[in-house]
């Protein structure tokens, strides 16, 4: 990695952070609606993970999607006047937050109903086998979709017919308002569980953007040459509620500040710093150019006009 | 012209679609070594290859994703599911997958899909492989439904059925698979959402599709034993509907019998009667009747489902009642 490899993995994750706090601000401004789920704290799981992929490599994602969205290069001007519900958005505001799309950046949604992006990354991973490309598919879920019966089929489909996929588990240990440690006898860890459908598993801190990417570049490596699937488990924190309606009773704020010290969007400027790599001139110029990003994209989003009520019935059929 | 089943129909559909298209597979239970529960796919496996012919373990929701997802890629996949009452288990997949992909991602995905599954009852299978989930299927915007009620109409609909971009949810009569019937020897496609005059007439138009429609032929000749005129119309497409047919022979007839063989509640000619209602109110001679099986889970015993069946007597009756026929 060269000096612009770093600084373009904090610039990422700068823009997803400052995004997402635009995104909370102009939710209680009501200029988007609906549910809006914050990925504040996990930059780095979406950063350093998508970093390690190719253009060819298809992504699928949950619900709270804004992340991966940026991580994989979508404009920020498209993604926030999707939230506006615009029709440059870009699912034309049909989709809203939780259903993000790019499919000429193989970026696949954006769903919303836990666990069933992964029966559909399996279609992805197969086409790629199916056509002998050596494209893969990385399908992120979170610690509650484990309970979901999508996710064994899947992963018993994927190992079974050695489809080039990675099950990329975030775990920020809150299934909404529930603890991992109330859905799982064993505790926290979950990467055992594709132990027994043969697919082999690797935990990661996901609060480390260089980890993330170095552990992806690693098992993408082993799926892109064929050995099957895998599952990389990071994990990491969400600092803010399950969504903007959640006041996060469930859990202690002691618990949320042990891992804020952990956060990567500070602690990733300091290693850089720390290591010489590069200057705090060139952090502070990343925050004043991804700060005019963002108040571009909320105008771009603001001026924007509504989808034409006339496209309502358009897009059902082709 | 040529006589074959409605069974031979398909396999003669899906064989074309494997030997001209490389993007088409099929997938699901006991498709390839089993060949088929019901020996659609039989012989396929050996001739076309596993990676054309894909047994899948039983994991309804599992493989019907992976084919959404294998179609957003671009490849067409045909999943075969054993039962239509099966895909209760990936109704996920197909309405939030298969259906909304394409609108809630503002028009960038196709999700060019075939999923074929056996409706209907009739053979004594109870309450969990009976039922005609055709119906629920019809409600969700982005799926097209077709259900053929012959060989032709299945050769003709399933052509149809895979070359469109859209998903099709293909409604196989469990009980047709051995009907036989003409099919001209010419290539020809069934366009979907275009329903089919089985057989004119000008006192009673006769509505149904897929395994109704023997009954209705029954009841037609019936009819003309009473010098009652029938016209017969096969919906072959259920989703969307040929309202116009059906109003214009409706406007006509001035009389309708609509014939549901799946549960009469919430049945496909529900939602024709309404629009029937609304579109030729006032060219009906008296209301538009309804038939549909009974509304109670399928039984096991013999005379019970038989009982729970649409059958000719109860049709006649309808009409003797509802128009004085």
């Amino acid at each position: 990695m060269n000096k612009e490899d770093y600084l373009n993995l904090y610039r990422k994750m700068y823009l997803i952070r400052l995004f997402e706090e635009s995104c909370g601000e102009n939710y209680s401004k009501g200029f988007i609606r609906g549910f809006l789920h914050l990925y504040i704290g996990q930059e780095a799981v979406a950063v350093g993970s998508i970093d390690a992929l190719q253009e060819k490599d298809y992504i699928v994602t949950h619900y709270r999607d804004h992340g991966h969205a940026i991580a994989r290069g979508l404009s920020t001007n498209g993604l926030m006047a999707e939230l506006f519900g615009k029709e440059t958005g870009v699912s034309k505001g049909k989709g809203g937050s939780m259903h993000l799309f790019d499919a000429e950046k193989n970026f696949m949604g954006g769903h919303a109903i836990v666990g069933a992006q992964m029966p559909l990354s399996a279609g992805f991973a197969l086409a790629s086998q199916y056509r002998q490309e050596d494209s893969v598919t990385v399908v992120y879920f979170g610690d509650g979709a484990t309970n979901q019966g999508t996710f064994h089929e899947t992963m018993n489909l994927a190992s079974v017919w050695k489809l080039p996929m990675i099950f990329f588990l975030e775990n920020n240990f809150y299934g909404m308002g529930t603890s991992v440690e109330r859905i799982r006898t064993n505790g926290k860890s979950f990467s055992n569980l594709a132990e027994g459908y043969g697919i082999p598993s690797t935990i990661v801190d996901g609060m480390d953007v260089l980890a993330v990417k170095e552990t992806t570049n690693e098992v993408v490596q082993k799926v892109r040459n064929g050995n099957g699937p895998a599952l990389i488990e990071a994990t990491t924190f969400r600092f803010q509620g399950h969504s903007m309606a959640d006041p996060a009773k469930y859990r202690e704020s002691s618990e949320v500040d042990e891992w804020k010290k952990k956060d990567p969007v500070e602690a990733f400027p300091n290693y850089i710093l720390s290591k010489k790599i590069a200057t705090q001139e060139e952090i502070d110029e990343i925050k004043k150019s991804v700060s005019e990003e963002m108040v571009s994209a909320v105008k771009f989003a603001t001026d924007s006009n509504e989808p034409d009520l006339n496209s309502l019935g358009k897009d059902v059929y082709l | 012209m040529n006589e074959i089943t409605v069974r031979q129909a398909l396999q003669q559909g899906l064989s074309e679609a494997i030997e001209n298209d490389p993007d088409v597979f099929i997938m699901g239970e006991d498709i390839g070594a089993y060949g088929g529960a019901y020996a659609i796919t039989s012989g396929f496996l050996e001739k076309y290859g596993p990676e054309r012919i894909k047994d899948t373990p039983i994991s309804e929701a599992g493989f019907i994703g992976a084919g959404i997802g294998s179609a957003a890629a671009g490849l067409k996949p045909i999943v075969e599911l054993m039962s239509i009452s099966f895909s209760l288990v990936g109704f996920d997949q197909i309405v939030n997958m298969a259906a909304n992909l394409r609108y809630m991602s503002g028009g960038q995905i196709n999700v060019p899909m075939v999923i074929r599954a056996p409706t209907g009852a009739g053979m004594q299978l109870g309450a969990t492989h009976s039922q005609s989930f055709e119906t629920w299927l019809c409600e969700v915007p982005g799926l097209k439904v077709v259900a053929p009620s012959n060989p032709k109409d299945a050769l003709g609909l399933l052509r149809s059925s895979i070359k469109d971009l859209n998903p099709v949810i293909f409604a196989e009569s469990a009980g047709l698979y051995g009907v036989k019937g003409e099919v001209p020897d010419e290539y020809f496609e069934i366009e979907i959402g275009k329903a089919d005059i089985k057989q004119s007439g000008t006192d009673i138009t006769l509505v149904s599709y897929g395994h109704g429609m023997p009954l209705l032929q029954k009841v037609s000749d019936e009819l003309s034993k009473k010098n009652v005129s029938s016209e017969v119309i096969d919906l072959r497409s259920l989703s969307p509907i040929d309202y116009d047919l059906i109003n214009n022979s409706i406007q006509k007839t001035g009389r309708a019998l609509l014939l549901d063989t799946a549960r009469k509640n919430g049945g496909v000619m529900a939602e024709i009667a309404a629009n029937v209602n609304e579109s030729s109110g006032d060219y009906l001679d008296g209301p538009i009747l309804r038939v549909g099986s009974e509304d109670v889970p399928w039984p096991y015993n013999r005379k019970l489902e038989q009982h729970a069946m649409t059958s000719v007597p109860k049709i006649m009756n309808k009409i003797e009642q509802g128009y004085s026929l």
